[in-house]
């Protein structure tokens, strides 16, 4: 449990409104506590046949009083859960910021999915703990302090009779909760079964139909589905306990008051209003001690999540600056130096990249091809830093990457990935995405007409505001590419990387994107991994990666003569082209 | 992240399943009553239960005044023992019963939840490919799991717990009128208001509950995205923007949130406040009576632990129409599927083939998938029992079309196909598809074990047939090297085993099946060079004395087959053997320049 004062910090800073919140039980409280005495007086009022002028003020003191209690619940859940929202508030961001730290390679190991658990369900978990289980733990112990003080003063014997049934009630609201949470868990499990097993069936419906197994598929179904419908049995045999322990433990309560406090009433120890005074001090009671159980559970529940989000928290921030970062750097030149670079993903991972030379002269453009799988985008990516080298030395004029500041060095690299991703959001916030002037419509203009997307938007209603996604249009393959490297562009970038950027634009677009591009580029790095040798042909340097070495370098011409891989894929090129031209 | 002022609108955004229509619709219920048809028995026994433990409640502070006014104002300590001992007998009855209800209710809705979910399952299996492709998998996922799920409320809670609801009101009110009706009426009155704020609070509750979910699911919708383009946020150094952006939505979900409190911190205390009006009320009038002498304190009594009790069915009431809304709007979606006829029927009276040969005939066929975009012109070929005819082409020639056709996944638009001379249409799909056994490209594993994927599950295959399968095909070799051997479990798609283990394992199925038709789509994905010979060796034997129609990528399928189709662009440009089209120096030519030749070279 030690692990919730780790929540402490997010309690103080909202002091202030938290002690508030306590008074505020308090208060509410004392003046609930005051209707059943006065009940008790009314009761005995009438049995002594008091004036009925009496009578009406104590009716018009009980409405007061559960007025003024009533106003102060208002403001109890008004300042504690109102808390609670905002520490949930504190919990996600902080959560938040600590995601957009980590590296890549933590988000390509973890599922969006599992980060996406945390964020909801363990989040959502703890701010049980904070609000409504932190507001019950205190409200129910104030309760019971002052109803029980009160109960005693009246009569000890009846009190101690009556609320023994009730930790009772807690222990069992306590255990059934406990298991009820339990089956609820493997509940939870057969239904994502059920899923995964529609999913599964639906993707593979054609093999389903051509093997003629739709009668086994829905029996299986139906089998998983029963079993399904068992657990849930099992849990609601569980919680349909529930309700008639509630009304049996708290009736019997009421019951003893009735016999005990009746034979105390028979022999003039007490009176017909202070039974009266103990029921409904009963019922005020009732709520909490089911609190008391649930309270329990919840808190356990959040220590669970807690565990689970500090495990994020405690993840190596693989990335980052050092020491040695050299602050004054903040301009980047373009040189690129690639010094016996070797990488691999992991440990017992092979080496995708083995002891890599290259050198890229500012102003240059390198190109690089390869089969799939053969280490090109690895190698592009040490340049950005998404992943550090495993042994050896990227350097940027002269620099080891690694001294330089993490934004200076992405701020000037413009880097269009294989993967295109676009945000949903309009094109316009998209192409703009790192540029810190979000109105500049000039350059959004000139990116645009660079990629040659801006005759696309022309076409759209709503131009460069047309939304993108889900609730927006969805781009073809080609503009989407187009889209992202006019995003790169915009940052006006020292260094440009284009990997396989132009595999779903067709050749006619792509080499007029490539003549826009000289001229852009003039003084820039460039670095353009393709499957396609027209893409490359023109570049300063060919390098052709095979497993992670450099298996031949050159000029276009040089390479061709070579007839290595690179002949090889520029010969079925032009096959396939013949292809497409026939029939 | 929409508008940079944090400002939404959300009338026009919240989701499809968001919008709530009517709670009750007529036509919706007739039909979601049928299912509750077969388990009429329980809903009698429930409501009879219902009407019983609706009267326990009420009863008890009826008993609780004749125990004030008859024993203890009278000092009969023993009648009061008796009247305590019957008290105690009706709460452990109410219990036993009260227990018992929710059992077999809850029982009964889970049977009809689980009736819905395989009918549904079981109607989704006979729907066409065509189905299939034009709607997403998530969706028809969703229908059978959580629109199912979202019912179960209505059978197990609602339909029966609306009785339960009403009863006690109505015993409350015959106990409450038996005894004083007079005081009844006054401290009904206030039950307009306390109606009209229950109403009322759901009302608002589910309207900002709206925007909560709204707002939840924005934020969800943020975080799953800017997951996902992580690299690009770090790429571009925007991670003090995006933390910015987030803290915004993250606000808005706060904001909603806190504003839901607002109406649950003014609920509350108002049913206090209400409820200790009413018992002011009684004091105040009643007590006159009392004074009087018309009334006793056990009705005082009485009455005040009843207006306790009236709140709860009140409350639960309005609860219940939610519960309604949200059953009549799922049930919508499920009933749609449910009568969706995209269908490829059976002939009426199907002609059975005995002996079946597996001649193939396709003639003149033309095909669609949509309109007259045409995929597949005017083909005609044939294929004699026992031959093997390999299709080649160019991605997109229309390879994939033929094998959809011959299994009936689609039919022709003009043409026919034929096997041992009848029309596919005039055979059950069922016996068609138990001659042919098809091996896609894109392998598909199920989750379960390395044999059930080689049976699929069909439990006349023993073992032995099993290993005997996977033996032929070389499939044994690795598998028997697996601790579990074949109940080794198969994960998601088979993300454990290797592409080509993954082939081996579906070559052992389309073998074990023996059909007299093979439909092979070979994989284009290259393999080490001992996985590449068991592969073909297994081909070999697969091929072996069937009919068989390949879409062959390896040279060995091309050169063993009796007859080679090129097709391209959706129609048939070259027929003939290996030799003869190499000899030809046309498409096959190029082609085999582009995909084969590098495989001679091995």
């Amino acid at each position: 449990m030690k692990r919730l004062f780790t929540l402490n910090k997010y309690f103080r800073r909202n002091k202030g409104r938290l002690s508030l919140g306590i008074l505020f039980i308090l208060i509410s409280d004392f003046t609930q506590v005051f209707i059943p005495l006065v009940l008790k007086d009314s009761i005995d009022a009438l049995h002594a046949n008091a004036n009925k002028d009496l009578i009406i003020r104590y009716a018009i003191i009980i409405f007061a009083l559960a007025v003024v209690s009533g106003f102060f619940r208002y403001m109890i859940r008004q300042t504690i859960i109102v808390v609670s929202r905002k520490i949930e508030f504190d919990l996600r961001q902080d959560f938040w910021t600590h995601l957009l730290k980590l590296s890549h390679r933590y988000f390509q190991n973890t599922s969006t999915g599992d980060i996406m658990a945390h964020a909801t369900n363990d989040i959502a978990a703890v701010r049980m703990y904070v609000g409504p289980a932190v507001m019950y733990s205190i409200d129910t112990t104030i309760k019971f302090l002052i109803v029980i003080t009160i109960m005693l003063s009246i009569n000890a014997t009846l009190t101690a009779t009556i609320l023994l049934p009730l930790p009772i009630l807690s222990f069992f609201v306590y255990k059934l909760s406990k298991k009820i949470h339990k089956k609820f868990t493997l509940i939870q499990e057969k239904f994502s079964d059920i899923t995964t097993m529609a999913q599964e069936n639906f993707s593979g419906i054609r093999i389903i139909k051509s093997y003629v197994r739709e009668a086994f598929e829905i029996e299986t179904f139906a089998k998983e589905s029963s079993e399904y419908r068992k657990r849930n049995m099992d849990k609601i045999k569980i919680q349909a306990l529930f309700m008639p322990l509630l009304f049996l433990i708290t009736g019997t309560s009421i019951i003893l008051l009735i016999l005990v406090g009746g034979n105390m009433v028979i022999n003039n120890q007490l009176t017909l209003g202070d039974i009266a005074a103990f029921l409904f001090f009963l019922g005020m009671l009732i709520w909490p001690t089911i609190a008391f159980g649930w309270v329990a559970n919840i808190i356990q529940q959040a220590d669970a999540s807690l565990k689970r989000l500090q495990k994020i928290y405690d993840e190596e921030i693989e990335i980052k600056e050092s020491k040695e970062t050299d602050n004054s750097i903040k301009e980047i030149d373009g040189t690129i130096k690639f010094e016996n670079v070797s990488f691999k993903y992991g440990d017992e991972l092979p080496e995708v990249l083995s002891k890599v030379n290259i050198e890229i002269p500012k102003g240059s453009t390198l190109a690089i091809v390869g089969h799939t799988g053969v280490g090109k985008t690895s190698l592009v990516n040490l340049i950005s830093r998404l992943f550090d080298t495993t042994s050896g030395n990227v350097l940027i004029d002269g620099k080891n990457i690694k001294l330089i500041p993490l934004d200076v060095l992405r701020k000037n690299i413009g880097m269009v990935p294989q993967e295109t991703f676009l945000f949903s959001e309009t094109l316009e916030k998209n192409i703009l995405y790192g540029v810190e002037n979000l109105d500049d419509k000039l350059l959004l203009n000139r990116v645009a007409e660079i990629s040659q997307l801006n005759k696309d938007v022309s076409q759209f209603a709503d131009k460069y505001n047309t939304v993108l996604g889900e609730r927006g249009i969805t781009l073809s393959g080609g503009q989407k590419q187009r889209t992202s490297l006019a995003r790169a562009l915009a940052i006006n970038p020292k260094i440009l990387i284009l990997d396989d950027s132009f595999s779903a634009v067709d050749t006619k677009t792509e080499e007029e994107i490539l003549i826009n591009l000289k001229e852009f580029m003039k003084d820039r790095t460039s670095i353009i991994i393709s499957h396609r040798i027209s893409t490359v042909k023109d570049a300063d340097n060919i390098i052709v990666l095979d497993n992670g070495v450099i298996a031949e370098q050159g000029k276009h011409n040089e390479l061709l003569e070579l007839g290595g891989i690179y002949y090889d894929i520029h010969y079925k090129q032009l096959l396939e082209e013949e292809l497409q031209r026939e029939g | 992240m929409r508008g940079s002022g944090g400002k939404h609108s959300v009338g026009g955004q919240s989701q499809d399943d968001e919008i709530l229509g009517k709670a009750y619709d007529s036509k919706l219920m007739k039909r979601l009553l049928s299912f509750v048809k077969p388990y009429k028995k329980y809903v009698v026994i429930a409501i009879f239960m219902n009407v019983v433990v609706a009267a326990l409640g009420p009863l008890r502070p009826y008993l609780t005044k004749i125990a004030i006014d008859d024993y203890i104002v009278n000092k009969n300590y023993d009648g009061l023992v008796t009247i305590s001992a019957i008290l105690f007998g009706t709460l452990i009855f109410q219990a036993v019963v009260q227990y018992f209800l929710t059992y077999y209710t809850q029982l009964m809705g889970q049977n009809i939840i689980y009736d819905l979910r395989v009918k549904l399952f079981a109607h989704v299996q006979k729907l066409a490919l065509k189905y299939f492709d034009k709607t997403p998998i998530g969706r028809i996922v969703t229908r059978v799991t959580n629109d199912v799920e979202s019912l179960n409320e209505l059978f197990s809670s609602g339909i029966v717990m609306i009785f339960s609801d009403v009863f006690i009101i109505i015993w409350i009110l015959i106990f409450m009128f038996l005894m004083e009706w007079q005081l009844t009426l006054v401290s009904l009155s206030v039950l307009p208001l306390l109606i009209y704020a229950t109403f009322l609070f759901r009302k608002k509750v589910r309207e900002s509950y709206r925007d909560v979910r709204f707002q939840l699911a924005r934020l969800n919708s943020y975080m799953q995205e800017h997951i996902g383009g992580m690299s690009i946020i770090q790429l571009f150094s925007k991670e003090k923007k995006e933390n910015k952006n987030f803290a915004e939505i993250n606000d808005a979900h706060k904001v909603a949130n806190i504003n839901s409190i607002f109406y649950y911190a003014i609920f509350f205390p108002i049913v206090e406040i209400l409820s200790s009006g009413a018992i002011a009320l009684i004091i105040w009038y009643g007590g006159g009576d009392v004074i009087n002498g018309t009334m006793t304190i056990g009705v005082l009594f009485a009455f005040i632990q009843y207006t306790e009790m009236f709140f709860r069915p009140i409350r639960d009431l309005s609860e219940k129409y939610n519960i309604m809304q949200t059953a009549m709007a799922s049930s919508e979606r499920v009933f749609k599927l449910l009568d969706n006829d995209t269908i490829i029927e059976n002939p009426t009276t199907p002609i059975t083939i005995n002996n079946f040969k597996g001649n193939v005939d396709f003639k003149n066929v033309w095909f669609a998938y949509n309109n007259d975009d045409y995929v597949l012109k005017d083909i005609s070929f044939s294929v004699n029992t026992g031959e093997t005819v390999a299709i080649v082409g160019a991605t997109g020639a229309g390879k994939s079309s033929i094998i959809n056709l011959l299994n009936r996944f689609y039919d022709v638009n003009k043409g026919s196909i034929r096997v041992d001379g009848v029309d596919l249409r005039k055979i059950s799909k069922e016996d068609l598809r138990n001659q042919i056994s098809i091996v896609l490209q894109d392998i598909f594993l199920f989750s379960g074990t390395i044999a059930s994927n080689i049976s699929l599950g069909d439990s006349s295959i023993t073992e032995e047939q099993i290993v005997k399968a996977a033996k032929t095909v070389g499939a044994d070799n690795f598998i028997s090297k697996l601790p579990p051997k074949y109940s080794a479990e198969v994960k998601e798609k088979g993300a454990t085993l290797s592409v080509g283990q993954k082939q081996l394992i579906s070559f052992a199925r389309a073998l074990i099946f023996n059909p007299q038709i093979l439909i092979l789509d070979e994989a284009t994905s290259s393999v080490d060079t001992e996985t590449e010979m068991l592969i073909q060796k297994a081909i070999e034997k697969l091929l072996k004395g069937r009919t068989s129609i390949v879409i062959a990528h390896r040279l060995s399928t091309i050169q063993n087959s009796n007859k080679i189709i090129v097709l391209h662009k959706g129609e048939i440009k070259e027929v003939g053997t290996h030799q003869q089209l190499l000899n030809k120096r046309g498409i096959y030519y190029k082609l085999y320049q582009l995909q084969y030749k590098e495989q001679e070279v091995k």
